[in-house]
Protein backbone atom coordinates (compact mmCIF):
# COMPACT_ATOMS: atom_id res chain seq x y z
CA UNK A 1 0.00 0.00 0.00
CA UNK A 2 1.31 3.33 -1.08
CA UNK A 3 0.76 5.85 1.52
CA UNK A 4 1.84 9.31 0.67
CA UNK A 5 0.91 12.77 2.75
CA UNK A 6 -1.84 10.30 4.50
CA UNK A 7 -3.26 9.69 1.57
CA UNK A 8 -4.07 6.29 0.26
CA UNK A 9 -3.66 5.98 -3.21
CA UNK A 10 -5.51 4.29 -5.52
CA UNK A 11 -3.73 0.76 -6.41
CA UNK A 12 -5.22 0.26 -9.58
CA UNK A 13 -4.57 3.60 -11.38
CA UNK A 14 -0.95 4.73 -12.86
CA UNK A 15 1.81 6.30 -10.44
CA UNK A 16 1.04 10.02 -12.50
CA UNK A 17 -2.82 9.53 -12.45
CA UNK A 18 -3.08 8.42 -8.55
CA UNK A 19 -1.04 11.01 -7.35
CA UNK A 20 -3.00 13.63 -8.87
CA UNK A 21 -5.69 12.53 -5.75
CA UNK A 22 -3.11 14.35 -3.34
CA UNK A 23 -4.48 18.20 -2.93
CA UNK A 24 -2.23 20.53 -4.58
CA UNK A 25 -0.93 18.05 -6.98
CA UNK A 26 -2.24 18.04 -10.73
CA UNK A 27 -1.13 15.63 -13.70
CA UNK A 28 1.88 18.24 -14.39
CA UNK A 29 3.12 18.04 -10.95
CA UNK A 30 2.83 14.23 -10.62
CA UNK A 31 4.91 13.90 -14.08
CA UNK A 32 7.19 16.49 -12.52
CA UNK A 33 7.49 14.66 -9.46
CA UNK A 34 7.99 11.05 -11.07
CA UNK A 35 10.71 12.16 -13.48
CA UNK A 36 12.14 13.79 -10.45
CA UNK A 37 12.26 10.32 -8.30
CA UNK A 38 13.54 8.38 -11.29
CA UNK A 39 10.13 6.57 -11.19
CA UNK A 40 8.27 5.17 -14.50
CA UNK A 41 4.87 7.05 -14.78
CA UNK A 42 3.05 4.62 -16.54
CA UNK A 43 3.67 2.32 -13.67
CA UNK A 44 0.89 1.03 -11.38
CA UNK A 45 0.78 2.04 -8.01
CA UNK A 46 0.30 -1.28 -6.93
CA UNK A 47 3.41 -1.92 -8.99
CA UNK A 48 6.04 0.94 -7.28
CA UNK A 49 8.56 -0.81 -4.81
CA UNK A 50 9.03 0.85 -1.10
CA UNK A 51 12.13 2.26 -2.48
CA UNK A 52 10.06 3.84 -5.29
CA UNK A 53 7.66 5.37 -2.66
CA UNK A 54 10.07 6.49 -0.35
CA UNK A 55 12.11 8.25 -3.35
CA UNK A 56 8.45 10.01 -4.34
CA UNK A 57 7.42 11.17 -0.98
CA UNK A 58 11.00 12.68 -0.37
CA UNK A 59 10.54 14.51 -3.64
CA UNK A 60 7.38 15.90 -2.67
CA UNK A 61 8.44 17.19 0.70
CA UNK A 62 10.92 18.91 -0.14
CA UNK A 63 10.09 20.48 -3.10
CA UNK A 64 6.16 20.91 -2.64
CA UNK A 65 3.53 21.99 -1.00
CA UNK A 66 0.82 19.86 -0.48
CA UNK A 67 -2.29 18.52 1.57
CA UNK A 68 -2.57 20.52 4.94
CA UNK A 69 0.18 23.06 4.38
CA UNK A 70 -0.98 23.96 1.06
CA UNK A 71 -4.37 24.38 2.46
CA UNK A 72 -3.26 26.84 5.36
CA UNK A 73 -1.20 28.60 3.20
CA UNK A 74 -4.35 29.51 0.99
CA UNK A 75 -5.85 30.21 4.26
CA UNK A 76 -3.43 32.75 5.08
CA UNK A 77 -3.40 34.06 1.86
CA UNK A 78 -7.02 35.04 2.51
CA UNK A 79 -6.68 36.16 6.07
CA UNK A 80 -3.81 38.20 4.72
CA UNK A 81 -6.57 40.35 2.84
CA UNK A 82 -9.07 40.33 5.26
CA UNK A 83 -6.95 41.73 7.27
CA UNK A 84 -5.30 44.41 5.84
CA UNK A 85 -9.22 45.70 4.42
CA UNK A 86 -8.93 45.04 1.03
CA UNK A 87 -11.76 45.15 -1.63
CA UNK A 88 -11.22 41.63 -1.89
CA UNK A 89 -11.24 40.84 1.55
CA UNK A 90 -13.77 42.37 2.26
CA UNK A 91 -15.74 40.44 -0.59
CA UNK A 92 -14.20 37.58 1.20
CA UNK A 93 -15.49 38.11 4.33
CA UNK A 94 -19.08 38.32 2.30
CA UNK A 95 -19.26 35.40 0.72
CA UNK A 96 -19.59 37.37 -2.04
CA UNK A 97 -17.44 36.44 -5.95
CA UNK A 98 -14.05 38.28 -5.10
CA UNK A 99 -12.72 38.54 -9.00
CA UNK A 100 -15.41 40.97 -10.21
CA UNK A 101 -18.08 39.07 -10.72
CA UNK A 102 -22.03 40.32 -11.20
CA UNK A 103 -23.75 39.55 -8.21
CA UNK A 104 -27.40 40.39 -9.80
CA UNK A 105 -28.00 36.83 -10.59
CA UNK A 106 -25.71 34.00 -10.92
CA UNK A 107 -22.40 33.43 -8.55
CA UNK A 108 -24.50 30.83 -6.26
CA UNK A 109 -21.26 28.89 -5.67
CA UNK A 110 -20.37 31.86 -3.32
CA UNK A 111 -23.22 32.76 -1.72
CA UNK A 112 -24.98 29.21 -1.39
CA UNK A 113 -28.04 28.16 -1.65
CA UNK A 114 -30.95 30.90 -2.10
CA UNK A 115 -32.57 32.17 0.52
CA UNK A 116 -35.66 34.57 -0.60
CA UNK A 117 -36.27 37.73 0.85
CA UNK A 118 -38.89 37.90 2.50
CA UNK A 119 -41.15 41.10 1.40
CA UNK A 120 -40.19 41.29 -2.19
CA UNK A 121 -43.23 42.19 -4.39
CA UNK A 122 -44.74 38.59 -6.24
CA UNK A 123 -44.97 39.06 -10.38
CA UNK A 124 -47.09 40.87 -12.11
CA UNK A 125 -48.08 37.67 -13.62
CA UNK A 126 -48.70 34.39 -12.02
CA UNK A 127 -48.22 31.40 -13.51
CA UNK B 1 -3.25 40.63 -16.51
CA UNK B 2 -0.49 42.01 -14.83
CA UNK B 3 1.56 45.42 -15.63
CA UNK B 4 4.64 44.39 -17.46
CA UNK B 5 8.14 43.75 -15.04
CA UNK B 6 9.68 46.08 -17.74
CA UNK B 7 7.53 49.20 -16.49
CA UNK B 8 7.74 48.57 -12.81
CA UNK B 9 5.42 49.18 -10.55
CA UNK B 10 2.95 52.49 -11.55
CA UNK B 11 3.43 54.56 -7.95
CA UNK B 12 2.05 58.18 -8.40
CA UNK B 13 4.94 60.64 -9.18
CA UNK B 14 3.33 63.74 -7.24
CA UNK B 15 2.25 61.91 -4.43
CA UNK B 16 6.05 59.63 -3.85
CA UNK B 17 7.19 63.39 -4.12
CA UNK B 18 5.07 63.96 -0.91
CA UNK B 19 5.38 61.28 0.85
CA UNK B 20 9.38 61.32 0.20
CA UNK B 21 9.36 65.17 1.47
CA UNK B 22 7.63 63.94 4.48
CA UNK B 23 9.78 61.18 5.40
CA UNK B 24 12.52 63.58 4.86
CA UNK B 25 11.46 65.88 7.66
CA UNK B 26 10.42 63.07 9.58
CA UNK B 27 7.25 64.15 9.49
CA UNK B 28 3.55 62.70 9.47
CA UNK B 29 1.04 63.98 7.89
CA UNK B 30 -2.41 63.01 6.39
CA UNK B 31 -2.17 63.28 2.54
CA UNK B 32 -5.32 63.64 0.22
CA UNK B 33 -4.89 61.91 -2.96
CA UNK B 34 -7.34 61.09 -5.66
CA UNK B 35 -4.68 58.61 -7.70
CA UNK B 36 -6.50 55.10 -6.26
CA UNK B 37 -4.47 53.66 -9.07
CA UNK B 38 -0.96 54.26 -7.31
CA UNK B 39 0.74 51.30 -5.83
CA UNK B 40 1.71 51.65 -2.44
CA UNK B 41 5.78 51.68 -2.41
CA UNK B 42 7.27 50.96 0.73
CA UNK B 43 8.69 54.18 1.64
CA UNK B 44 4.60 54.97 2.51
CA UNK B 45 4.83 53.11 5.23
CA UNK B 46 3.62 54.59 8.63
CA UNK B 47 1.94 57.12 7.03
CA UNK B 48 -1.49 57.72 6.50
CA UNK B 49 -2.81 58.46 3.06
CA UNK B 50 -6.40 60.08 2.69
CA UNK B 51 -8.06 58.30 -0.63
CA UNK B 52 -10.70 59.57 -2.56
CA UNK B 53 -13.63 56.85 -3.29
CA UNK B 54 -15.68 59.10 -5.40
CA UNK B 55 -17.58 60.68 -2.37
CA UNK B 56 -15.25 61.64 0.38
CA UNK B 57 -11.89 61.06 1.51
CA UNK B 58 -11.05 57.82 3.80
CA UNK B 59 -7.91 57.58 5.10
CA UNK B 60 -5.51 54.41 5.20
CA UNK B 61 -3.02 53.84 7.66
CA UNK B 62 -0.52 52.10 5.00
CA UNK B 63 0.79 49.30 7.30
CA UNK B 64 3.63 46.78 5.99
CA UNK B 65 1.18 44.20 4.70
CA UNK B 66 -0.10 46.49 2.18
CA UNK B 67 2.83 47.47 0.38
CA UNK B 68 2.50 46.01 -3.41
CA UNK B 69 -1.58 46.39 -2.83
CA UNK B 70 -3.17 49.24 -5.26
CA UNK B 71 -4.57 52.35 -2.70
CA UNK B 72 -8.25 51.98 -4.26
CA UNK B 73 -8.15 48.21 -2.64
CA UNK B 74 -8.63 50.10 0.67
CA UNK B 75 -11.37 52.67 -0.19
CA UNK B 76 -14.28 51.15 -1.03
CA UNK B 77 -16.64 52.80 -3.59
CA UNK B 78 -19.74 51.23 -2.64
CA UNK B 79 -21.54 51.06 0.55
CA UNK B 80 -24.04 47.99 1.07
CA UNK B 81 -26.68 49.12 3.23
CA UNK B 82 -28.89 46.14 2.58
CA UNK B 83 -31.80 45.50 0.69
CA UNK B 84 -34.64 48.05 1.64
CA UNK B 85 -37.45 46.02 3.58
CA UNK B 86 -35.47 43.64 5.11
CA UNK B 87 -35.08 44.49 8.45
CA UNK B 88 -32.76 41.81 9.40
CA UNK B 89 -30.45 43.40 7.15
CA UNK B 90 -30.78 46.45 8.40
CA UNK B 91 -30.41 46.02 12.14
CA UNK B 92 -26.80 44.07 11.36
CA UNK B 93 -25.68 46.16 9.32
CA UNK B 94 -21.90 45.35 8.55
CA UNK B 95 -20.02 48.21 8.25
Amino acid sequence: MARIAGIDLPKQKKAFVGLTYIFGIGQYTAREILSKAGVDAEKKIMELTEEEVAKVRSVMTTEFKVEGALRSEIQQNIKRLMDIGTYRGLRHRRGLPVRGQRTKTNSRTRKGKRRTVAGKKKAPTKK
Amino acid sequence: MPRSVKKGPFIDYKLLKKVQTLNDSNQKKIIKTWCRSSTISPEFVGHTIAVHNGNKMIPVYISEHMVGHKLGEFSPTRIFRGHPGTKAEKASRVK
